[in-house]
């Protein structure tokens, strides 16, 4: 049984009487321990399907229909007292800026204690030493003293040690993590990568990484979707995505990569911009901006097919499959001719 | 390219007072009152050239000083000692009124175009502000046609100049943030993190309509960056600053393919890359420290794992390698790393 399932999810923002289509159609899962990742540009709705799995969601942004289900419970329909037995000790969540996330008024040592003795009842010497504990696992170095610090006096990547020490706590099945590495520096980044990657191996946590560095997502996730205008438009295994993108928009984004291009060369960059929510084109989203785009595209909305190692969301790929499946057929029909005319000639 | 460099910086410090009140300076300490000033060493004897029509790109961590270095070299703010000179003058000691032909072929980008904008004010007027300012003779016609010129290089379309900056994606504010810097004809762009605020695919745009730009203008740049692959793509020659001192200064090829500080093999290992074999990133112990003593020896000392007695003592001087690079290191120079 898959761990978390997410069924055409539809998410919608309602402004002045307006609704606005921020998610649409988005299915996914995941399984216990797996790693995938969420890679599209900003306004693809990455950060939207990250709260919306723990219904985080602030107005006048709201879940229109779908699912998603935590093993057999389903979070979109909860209340707050319900979701909140959910958030933190079943899911977790990382945010890009620490800063932002840390109370600056509270020492470190109080929020964590506090997460702990929110959700158990425990002393606060044994949640203190929990999350001491804690500390030294993401490998800060002298935890107690860390401890009664104020979040300012840690460094950007301190900071980010203590919030993924904070998600540990309470040991929750699945992490998701908002680009977590955003605000750091390259070797920070690295540092920040690996520990995660450790954390989730050691405790067999699920991990759910938002990005828009396909480098980062490349060294972490097992899987990746790719999304576009509020739409998985690709969803495949992350070393076949890479070496073998099949959407012209995942192309687009592997081409746009300065190490694409050799060395003083222009980069292959995808025209235009990602379209805003209130000015969705019609048919595929993305064929404004697609040099494949045909009149189909401006009209129709293409399935969700499934190759066989990946799953992609365009006519072009469609018709792709549909003519190997032809030439099979012919192929097929071709060895039949000739075997019968062999023993015919026997 | 040209035998006389375009900009040389030497010895060039910077340290900003930390503790900015009076009182505050002031320490009882062994039964005596000191007076203390604390500041941070912000650049610490930044030796540079920039060639004529070059990129030159400066990397490091946040805190090392390259924001800095390319504030003072813009005249934002005063160095605390050292030279800097534009082709034969120098130029840091001038005052505003001198400085003033020289701010026209100096021209900055910054990183965030939401900030560097003014919200109040149109496209139109933020262009033909440094225009007009710079071209007294110009009368409105002619500015009109300069900044619709302008922007249509740019790729903005000339319509929308009466449209205010929060109308624009970030991707167009960059744009027009460039041809801001454009709008006066300037010789040198000091580009500070251009692309750090943007997607891959806008970054591309940008950085594509830089390039068109350096060959239709000969325009040389100052690059400042911590993304080493648009580094490895963008750049002439590429310099390592840590903790104030540029600690590698080589050609990109160079660089990438034979890295020879401790410190930039670690920096080039931790660029998450898209091929398939995972090499561990080199780990660094701890992160950069700010500078609040004056450094003693070596800056990389606390975080390399090749320091010795040595380089705890004196600082390393930048030494001249036969593929043409520049280190300053120890190790290096004594042969314990090749």
């Amino acid at each position: 049984m898959n761990l978390l399932t997410v069924n055409n999810l539809n998410v919608s923002f309602r402004i002045k009487g307006i609704e606005l289509a921020a998610l649409i159609d988005v299915s996914f899962t995941l399984n216990r321990g797996e790693r995938i990742a969420i890679v599209g540009e900003s306004g693809a709705g990455k950060s939207i399907l990250g709260l919306s799995i723990v219904n985080l969601l602030d107005k006048p942004g709201y879940i229109k229909s779908g699912s998603v289900k935590l093993e057999n419970k389903e979070l979109s329909k909860m209340n707050t007292r319900q979701l909140q037995e959910i958030r933190g000790k079943r899911i977790a969540m990382i945010f890009q800026d620490p800063m932002m996330t840390l109370n600056p008024v509270l020492t470190i040592g109080a929020q964590l204690v506090e997460a702990i003795r929110s959700h158990t009842r425990i002393s606060f010497k044994d949640a203190r030493n929990i999350a001491i504990e804690k500390l030294h696992s993401v490998q800060i170095a002298s935890p107690e003293r860390r401890f009664d610090q104020y979040p300012h006096e840690l460094s950007g990547g301190m900071r980010q040690r203590v919030i993924i020490a904070s998600v540990l706590l309470l040991n929750p099945d699945i992490i998701i993590a908002d680009e977590p590495t955003t605000a750091l520096d390259v070797t920070i980044q690295a540092e920040i990568i690996q520990l995660l990657l450790d954390v989730c191996h050691d405790n067999s946590m699920a991990l759910i990484l938002i990005s828009h560095d396909l480098g980062v997502v490349s060294r972490v996730a097992e899987r990746t979707l790719v999304m576009y205008a509020g739409r998985i438009v690709e969803e495949a295994p992350t070393l076949e995505l890479i070496n073998d993108p099949q959407h012209p928009y995942t192309q687009g984004l592997l081409n746009a990569l300065p190490q694409m291009s050799l060395p003083g060369q222009r980069l292959n960059q995808i025209r235009g911009n990602m379209p805003a929510l209130n000015d969705r084109p019609s048919g595929c989203a993305f064929h404004p901006r697609c040099p494949y785009a045909t009149q189909k595209c401006r009209t129709e909305q293409p399935n969700f097919i499934y190759n066989g190692i990946s799953s992609v969301s365009c006519f072009l790929v469609e018709d792709m499959l549909e003519e190997e499946k032809s030439e099979e057929d012919i192929d097929l029909l071709d060895i039949e001719y000739t075997t019968s005319h062999d023993e015919g000639q026997a | 390219m040209n035998a006389t460099p375009l900009i040389q910086i030497s010895h060039l410090e910077k340290s900003f007072v930390t503790k900015s009140s009076w009182l505050g300076q002031w320490q009882l300490r062994r039964g005596k009152i000191h007076r203390r000033k604390e500041s941070v060493h912000a650049l610490n004897g930044v030796n540079l050239t920039i060639n004529q029509g070059e990129t030159l790109c400066i990397v490091g961590e946040t805190g090392c000083g390259k924001s800095t270095l390319a504030r003072v070299l813009m005249g934002l703010t005063p160095a605390t000692s050292g030279e800097i000179h534009y082709q034969d003058q120098r130029i840091d000691h001038l005052n505003d009124h001198k400085r003033m032909m020289f701010r026209r072929r100096m021209q900055m980008v910054f990183q965030n175009p939401y900030a560097s904008l003014n919200p109040r004010m149109t496209v139109y007027q933020t262009l033909s502000e440094p225009i007009s300012f710079h071209n007294q003779q110009l009368n409105r016609v002619e500015i009109n046609s300069q900044i619709e010129h302008l922007l249509e290089s740019v790729g903005i379309s000339p319509s929308s100049a009466d449209r205010y900056p929060h109308e624009f994606s970030g991707g167009q504010r960059q744009r027009i943030s460039l041809a801001r810097a454009l709008s006066v004809e300037p010789d040198f762009i000091v580009a500070d993190e251009p692309l750090s605020a943007l997607d891959v695919s806008v970054q591309a745009q940008v950085l594509n309509l830089m390039m068109d730009k350096q060959e239709e203008r000969n325009l040389t740049y100052l690059f400042i960056t911590h993304d080493l692959a648009v580094v490895e793509h963008f750049a002439t020659r590429v310099a390592v600053m840590y903790l104030g001192r540029v600690c590698e200064l080589a050609s990109t090829k160079t660089l990438f393919s034979t890295p020879k500080h401790p410190y930039t093999r670690a920096l080039l290992s931790a660029i998450p890359r898209l091929d398939t074999n995972m090499t561990q990133p080199i780990r660094l112990i701890g992160e950069v420290p700010t500078q609040i003593e004056k450094p003693i020896g070596c800056v990389f000392q606390a975080r390399c794992p090749y320091a010795n007695q040595r380089c705890y003592e004196t600082s390393p001087k930048m030494l001249r390698q036969t593929d043409g690079s520049s280190v300053a290191c120890h190790a290096i120079e004594e042969g314990r790393l090749s």
